[in-house]
């Protein structure tokens, strides 16, 4: 009991900070016309307040039946200097799934631009590079799945890296280095708020069976290094990749079968992006080593594969999108896999995967009806996400979607989250 | 040694006639018109900046308001341009940045990228219809990025005290939402002062009027202008303030470098 008025005090303290914050920002700006210290360090404020509820469509017999139940203030601010920019982002937000307050630090970080050909970010930021719409080959920053899965803003799907990135523009190509003296993994799911197959117990587990996880996590020991060497000709965007690390979700456990582990991996890969009659294609691959299994004999370590992806974007009537992805995951060494492999269900080599993105704009653009949908005719799942956002003025969005899951097999990517299946509302005032 | 001195002549008293000739009395041909009224709604100098704030109205009096910064590098005047847009307002698209590499050629779409903060993600744009609602205003993307001249047959309607009057037929009228759209174009500056669009009927539904027109560096400009749609009763008011021109803008700002941290001629 005491927890609850725990998280209403919570609520109550964002709700009162909103308050306050708000007229914070225009005496700021107020302030900003006339010589004083804001003209000297001039700070934008912005943010937003937001309310989001959503409940599963089914009873699940190992978590709540509320998917998501959250108050959430994003404080945005902002500094441009003459030597560099500053920029720091965090939510705080009361969370009625965990009966918890969180602070979540999304970025805090410098921006320097010491030479003409060279541009230094550090500290904490979002990553992000790579050619696919929500599927994701060279891109090995983290990712949040569990936020994508509940029906939090897209948004949340990239997390935060501790890093420095260094980028170079020549000429002749540009690269970045995007270093991370301690691994990011993945926010995956582990069973705290959406259940998931559980390979050990051949069974669907949540809270009964939360994944303990061993994770490399010494400073500087456990590093990685991403690095993009890119160019553009004539509007058609070449990359190629390389990454240095580990598997960002767990990848295999521990002798004991008591921990998730995040074996070594290696990626390199190559994309070209650009306009292929009236719409936008993308090709791009990547060779995943996975270090510590480089024979694929060892039945506790991911094996190493090959990814795929193939898509294209246009726009089929006005205001009106639709994007298309293939997309294939080939397992390298499956006569390895299938000798050594676990009891349960098997994998095939291949994981097939389409995506369809329809997205339409109504209302003068207020109203974004759209649909993405996943569809792996291998592992004979399916995962929808519609969602509509409606713009009722320059500063309140409301929003409703729903995460869909179906599948033939319980074991599969997507149909593990059959009982994940939700639907979700969101109400934001953005500043 | 005698022809040199006719030449001289002649030259010296044909030159005074030749400069008076455009503001009194000849009229130029059409395509002359169109093609400086061009140049001088999209093409003033070789490069420019502009904070923009866009008022749109609806039928209801509803407000929703827009704030970008610009910067415009031509490649070829009246060709190829590159644009940069760098959104303020409203707060859920602040920060975001759009590029485009304009294509002048009918037959080459533009080249489009939007980068998004939070996702730190820059994403291609497919072409789009160019007759779409620019950032969900009443102004249509053609009206901001300028719609090629070699879409249109032009013809000179009428000639005014202070205006040239030209009817606009498409040569594709599939390909569009009106029959053909006339434009009033100041006889003095050439700055297009009010366009007038007719639908499939004939029946006007869109204007767009020059309702304030500055010299900045020598460059009339056209520092506000309205858009009204007659048929939806939705209107869009576009300001300019703090226009500069022959900024001496690098072809290295229209990249994936800038697009993800813009220059600060952008940003402020």
């Amino acid at each position: 009991m005491s927890r609850r008025v725990g998280i209403m005090a919570i609520l109550w303290g964002i709700g009162l900070t909103v308050m306050t914050a708000v007229p914070a920002t225009v005496v700021a700006s107020d302030e900003e016309s006339e010589e004083s210290f804001f003209s000297k360090f001039p700070i934008e404020t912005h943010g937003f307040y937001e309310m989001r509820g959503g409940y599963r469509l089914q009873n699940d017999k190992y978590e709540k039946d509320m998917s998501i139940m959250e108050t959430r203030l994003q404080l945005d601010l902002f500094s441009y200097l003459d030597w560099g920019d500053l920029k720091f982002k965090s939510d705080v937000y009361g969370d009625l799934v965990t009966e918890k307050g969180y602070f979540d630090l999304r970025e805090a970080n410098i921006f320097l631009r010491p030479r003409d050909d060279m541009d230094v970010k550090v500290g904490r930021q979002i990553l992000t590079w790579g050619t696919g719409d929500l599927v994701f080959i060279n891109d090995l920053f983290p990712k949040d799945w569990q936020s994508f899965l509940i029906g939090r803003d897209t948004e949340y799907l990239k997390a935060p890296s501790d890093a420095a990135k260094v980028s170079l523009f020549g000429d002749w190509a540009s690269l970045d280095i995007a270093y991370a003296p301690r691994f990011d993994p993945d926010r995956f799911i582990r069973g705290q708020r959406i259940s998931y197959w559980n390979s050990n117990l051949f069974r669907l587990a949540g809270q009964d069976a939360i994944v303990h996880t061993d994770k490399p996590n010494e400073w500087f020991r456990d590093s990685e290094i991403a690095a993009r060497l890119y160019k553009n000709i004539n509007n058609y965007e070449l990359a190629i990749y390389g990454y240095h690390g580990y598997w960002k979700s767990p990848g295999g456990q521990n002798a004991t079968m008591t921990q998730a582990i995040f074996p070594d991996l290696n990626v390199y890969g190559a994309s070209v992006r650009g306009a292929v009659g009236k719409g936008i294609a993308n090709v791009e691959i990547g060779y995943y080593e996975s270090a510590d299994d480089l024979s694929g004999k060892d039945p506790l370590v991911n094996n190493s594969e090959m990814r795929y992806l193939l898509g294209y974007i246009r726009e089929i009537g006005k205001d009106f999108t639709m994007g298309l992805q293939y997309y294939i995951e080939q397992m390298l060494d499956f006569s390895a896999y299938k000798r050594s492999r676990m009891p349960g269900p098997a994998r095939d080599r291949d994981r097939h995967l389409l995506t369809l993105r329809l997205t339409k704009l109504l209302m003068n653009q207020n109203l974004r009806c759209s649909l993405f949908t996943y569809y792996s005719p291998t592992d004979k799942d399916v995962y929808m996400r519609p969602n509509v956002n409606y713009k009722a003025s320059d500063n309140v969005a409301v929003e409703v979607g729903s995460n869909i899951f179906f599948g033939d097999y319980p074991s599969t990517f997507f149909g593990q989250f059959q009982d994940t299946t939700n639907i979700y509302a969101g109400l934001r005032y953005s500043f | 040694m005698k022809s040199v001195w006719i030449i001289t002549c002649v030259l010296s008293l044909a030159l005074p006639s030749l400069a008076a000739a455009q503001p009194g009395g000849e009229t130029p041909d059409v395509q002359t018109i169109i093609n400086k009224a061009n140049i001088v709604a999209y093409y003033q100098g070789e490069d420019g900046k502009a904070s923009v704030k866009m008022t749109i109205t609806n039928k209801q009096g509803q407000k929703r308001e827009r704030e970008f910064n610009i910067l415009r590098k031509d490649v070829a005047d009246g060709g190829d341009q590159k644009y940069f847009v760098y959104f303020q307002k409203p707060p859920d698209v602040r920060r975001m940045t759009y590029m485009v590499h304009k294509h002048a050629d009918p037959g080459k779409d533009d080249d489009r990228w939007l980068y998004l903060p939070a996702l730190s993600l820059v994403k291609r744009i497919a072409a789009g219809d160019k007759r779409t609602s620019f950032v969900g205003s009443d102004f249509l993307y053609e009206d901001v990025s300028g719609r090629s001249l070699a879409e249109d047959t032009h013809e000179l309607i009428e000639t005014t005290d202070k205006s040239y009057v030209i009817r606009n037929t498409p040569k594709q009228p599939d390909s569009v939402e009106f029959s053909y759209f006339n434009v009033s174009i100041d006889r003095q500056t050439f700055v297009p002062m009010k366009m007038e669009f007719y639908d499939k009927e004939g029946k006007l539904y869109r204007t767009i009027e020059s309702t304030k027109v500055e010299k900045i560096q020598d460059f009339p400009t056209v520092v506000k202008s309205v858009v009204v749609n007659l048929q939806t009763g939705s209107k869009t008011e576009m300001e300019f303030s703090k226009v500069k021109y022959n900024l001496g803008l690098e072809d290295s700002i229209f990249t994936d470098r800038y697009l993800q941290r813009p220059p600060r001629e952008a940003m402020r």
